[in-house]
C-alpha cells in the first residue's frame, strides 16, 4: 500500500472531507477534484480552511471524515514521506544547516538517489541560482530562498507541488516576477501546482481554475475569467475585484433576458447570468464595465438616470468616480483615461449605462457586503 | 566622549570581581604549586623554589584518581545527554501550554541544598530504599549486592546531580528549532527516524555541545559525590585536592593537581569543540 502510494499518479481527488478541531470545522464536507497537469489554486480570505485542506492533501493533518485519492491510489492515511507530494511552505522552511545544494539534494537522497549532481545542477539553473550552491540559506534573500523553496521541491518531480501561500513575504514587485516566473515554471516541468493564496491578483495571474473557498467550503470554481465575469455569490462578486450590487426585482421576460426593475429604472440581464431562485435579485455590475455620460448625451445598452458625482479619485491609467443614486446608494465606476474626455467633476448630474451583458444576478436574500470587508493584505498568517 | 567611555565603566565592576576573584587568586595558586616545605619549619610551611617537579610528582601519585575522574565525568555526561535529550525534546516540541511548568520542575532541586540532595541518594540507593529490594526480586542484582558506596552510586548522583545542565541548553536549542523544517523534513521522504538524524539532532547540536560542557567540566572536579556516594576507591580527582588541602595540608601538591585538572580540561574541551565543530552551526 505504502510502496504503491509513492509511485501514484494522477488526478488529484477529495471527496466529503471534512476537518474539525474540537467544535470548530475549518474544512467541511469538501469534493474536489483538481485535473493533472494543471496550475489549480485554492482562493480565501484567512481562516476560510484552505491551508488546513493544503495539510491535508501533503499529509500534515489527518482529515476527521473524507478521503483523498491521487489517481486510484487512496492516499487519506499515507505518512507525508510516502505520498509523491512535494510542498513549498510559506516561510520557505530552508535546513539552515544545510549547503543550498544540500537543500535541494536533501529529497532525492532521502529515496536512495546516489548521483543527484545532475538534477541539483539542472533545477538550479531552472531558479537561475547556480551561483549560490554552496551557500547557507540565511546568506540569501527573501526571493532567493523562495526559488531555493520551489527548487528543492520541484527537483522530486513529485506528482504534486504544494505551494502554501509562497509569494506571501516578497514584496509587491519581486511578488509579480515571482507570479510569472512560477507560471512559467509550471509549464516548463508539467507538474500539477496546488497553490493556496488569499491575494485574488496572484490567483488569476497564475492559476488555470480557481477555487474560491470561504468556511471550509468552496464558494465557486472556475476559471478565472468565469469567476470575475460571471460570480454565483456575493462573496465572490466582492472577493474577486468589486462589485456593484443593486437591489431588484425580476418584472418580465425578454427572450433570453429577464427584465429588471432597479429601484422604478427597468434594466436587462442575459437570463443564463442569474443566479437568483426567484424574482428577489441583486444585480450586479463590475466598476469598469460601466460608463458615465453628461445628460442628454446619447447612450446605448441599460441605462441608469439621476445620479450625481459624489466623489472623483484620478488614478493615472483611470479615474475612480463615486456616483450617488437617487436611492441613495453610491456606485463605484472606473473609467479608462482614454477617450480624451475632461474628467467630470464632483456634483455633475449623469447618467451610467453598460452594456447588458455585463450584468450578473445574485440571490435577493444574500449578504451584499460578504466578502467586502476582508482586507487580504492585513491578513497573513492563517 | 562620554558615549565612548560608557562601555568601559560598565565593564568595570565586572572587571575588578574577575580580578579580585580569579586573576589574584589562580597567581597564587600558581606562585604554591612550586612551592617546597620550609626545612624544619612547621607542617604548612612552605617557601618558593620553583620546584616544577612538584607537578610530575602529584600526577604519577594519583594518575588513577585522575583516570578515574575523566571516567566517571564522561560516563555521567552520557548518561546525563541521554535522560535529558528526550525530556528537553518532550518539552519544547510537545510542552505545549505546559512548557513553562515542566522547565520550573526541571529546576525545581535547585530549592533545596546539593548536598542535602546527594545524601538523599544514599537513601534511595541504601537498603531499606525500593531500588535494591526491587532489583533483588527481580533477579538484577544478587541478593547480596548492595549498591551505597559503589562506584555505581557515584555515577548516578552525579548524573542527578548535573541533569538539569544538561537539559536546559538542550531545551533551549531544539525549542529554536522551525517545527516547519520537520514538517519540510518528512515532505521530502525522511521518516521520523531520519529527521531526527538529519535535521533536528545537527540543529541541536550547540545545545548538546554547551549541555554536555557544563556537565562534564564540573563532573570532572567533583568531589561532593564521590565523597558521599563512594568508597576509598571511587576516590576522584577533587577529592585528592580536597584532602590535600584541608587535611594534610599540603598546599603545592593541591595547587599542582589543581592546575593539572583545570589542563586537561581545557584540552579535552578544546579538542571536543573542534570535533563538533559548532561554529559551522547557526
Amino acid at each position: 500500500m505504502a510502496k504503491d502510494a509513492i509511485s501514484a499518479k494522477g488526478d488529484l481527488r477529495l471527496t466529503r472531507l471534512t476537518k474539525s478541531y474540537g467544535d470548530f470545522t475549518a474544512v467541511d464536507d469538501l469534493s474536489l477534484t483538481i485535473p493533472e497537469g494543471s496550475f489549480f489554486a485554492l482562493l480565501g480570505p484567512s481562516g476560510c480552511g484552505k491551508t488546513t485542506t493544503l495539510r491535508m492533501i501533503a499529509g500534515l493533518e489527518e482529515p476527521t471524515v473524507g478521503s483523498i485519492h491521487l489517481g486510484t491510489t487512496d492516499i487519506t492515511t499515507t505518512k507525508p514521506y510516502q505520498r509523491p507530494i512535494n510542498t513549498v511552505f510559506q516561510n520557505y522552511a530552508l535546513f539552515p544547516h544545510l549547503t543550498i545544494y544540500e537543500n535541494i539534494a536533501f529529497g532525492l537522497r532521502r529515496r536512495g538517489i546516489k548521483d543527484v549532481k545532475e538534477a541539483v545542477d539542472k533545477v538550479l539553473g531552472l531558479v537561475e541560482l547556480p551561483h549560490l550552491a554552496q551557500r547557507k540559506p540565511t546568506q540569501l534573500s527573501g526571493g532567493q530562498q523562495q526559488r531555493i523553496a520551489l527548487a528543492r521541491a520541484i527537483v522530486n518531480r513529485p506528482a504534486l507541488l504544494l505551494l502554501d501561500e509562497p509569494l506571501g513575504a516578497l514584496d509587491l514587485k519581486l511578488r509579480r516576477q515571482m507570479q510569472i516566473e512560477l507560471k512559467w515554471i509550471q509549464k516548463e516541468v508539467g507538474l500539477t501546482f496546488v497553490h493556496v493564496t488569499h491575494d485574488q491578483e496572484e490567483a488569476m495571474t497564475m492559476a488555470d481554475t480557481i477555487a474560491v473557498m470561504h468556511e471550509g467550503q468552496i464558494e465557486q470554481m472556475g476559471s478565472p475569467a468565469d469567476l470575475y465575469d460571471n460570480p454565483n455569490t456575493a462573496f465572490v462578486a466582492n472577493f474577486l475585484g468589486q462589485s456593484n450590487l443593486i437591489k431588484g426585482t425580476i418584472s418580465g421576460n425578454d427572450g433570453d433576458s429577464h427584465i429588471v426593475d432597479l429601484f422604478g429604472q427597468k434594466i436587462s440581464l442575459p437570463k443564463n447570468r442569474s443566479h437568483a431562485i426567484d424574482n428577489s435579485i441583486y444585480a450586479g455590475i463590475r466598476p469598469e464595465k460601466f460608463r458615465i455620460s453628461r445628460l442628454g448625451t446619447p447612450t446605448s445598452g441599460n441605462i441608469l438616470s439621476g445620479g450625481h458625482i459624489e466623489d472623483v479619485s484620478y488614478i493615472g491609467v483611470s479615474t475612480q468616480y463615486q456616483v450617488e443614486m437617487p436611492w441613495g446608494q453610491e456606485l463605484m465606476v472606473f473609467e479608462q483615461n482614454d477617450d480624451g474626455v475632461a474628467p467630470f467633476s464632483k456634483g455633475e448630474e449623469v447618467n451610467i449605462s453598460w452594456e447588458p451583458v455585463f450584468t450578473f444576478a445574485l440571490r435577493g436574500d444574500e449578504d451584499a457586503t460578504a466578502g467586502s470587508e476582508v482586507n487580504p493584505e492585513e491578513l497573513d498568517e492563517e | 566622549m562620554r558615549k565612548i567611555r560608557t562601555p568601559y565603566l560598565l565593564l568595570l565592576p565586572g572587571f575588578g570581581f574577575l580580578l579580585t576573584f580569579f586573576i589574584l587568586p589562580i597567581i597564587n595558586l600558581a606562585q604554591t604549586s612550586t612551592q617546597t616545605p620550609v626545612g624544619g619549619g612547621d607542617t604548612g610551611q612552605y617557601e618558593q623554589t620553583l620546584r616544577f617537579q612538584n607537578y610530575i610528582d602529584a600526577f604519577v601519585e594519583n594518575k588513577e584518581q585522575f583516570g578515574r575522574s575523566f571516567l566517571y565525568a564522561i560516563i555521567a555526561t552520557i548518561l546525563a545527554l541521554a535522560i535529558a535529550y528526550p525530556l528537553a525534546y518532550a518539552i519544547a516540541i510537545k510542552g505545549g501550554k505546559l512548557k513553562n511548568f515542566m522547565l520550573v520542575l526541571v529546576v525545581a532541586p535547585f530549592f533545596t541544598s546539593f548536598l542535602l540532595r546527594t545524601v538523599a541518594w544514599k537513601q534511595i540507593l541504601g537498603e531499606e530504599g525500593f531500588v535494591v529490594p526491587t532489583l533483588r526480586s527481580l533477579g538484577i542484582i544478587s541478593q547480596s549486592t548492595t549498591l551505597t558506596s559503589t562506584s555505581f552510586a557515584v555515577v548516578m548522583g552525579m548524573t542527578y546531580n548535573f541533569l538539569p545542565f544538561m537539559t536546559l541548553p538542550l531545551y533551549a536549542s531544539i525549542d529554536r528549532i522551525d517545527p516547519r523544517t520537520l514538517e519540510a523534513s518528512g515532505d521530502l521522504y525522511a521518516n521520523g527516524f531520519t529527521t531526527f538524524r538529519k535535521v533536528t539532532l545537527p540543529l541541536s547540536m550547540p545545545g548538546v555541545v554547551a549541555g554536555t560542557l557544563l556537565t562534564f567540566i564540573p563532573a570532572a572536579g567533583d568531589y561532593v559525590n564521590a565523597a558521599i556516594l563512594g568508597n576509598p576507591n571511587t576516590k576522584m580527582i577533587g577529592n585528592v585536592i580536597e584532602s590535600r588541602y584541608f587535611k594534610i595540608v599540603d598546599y603545592p601538591t593541591a595547587a599542582a593537581l589543581s592546575f593539572t585538572l583545570m589542563a586537561v580540561i581545557l584540552i579535552l574541551v578544546t579538542v571536543y569543540v573542534r570535533k563538533a565543530g559548532t561554529e559551522e552551526l547557526v
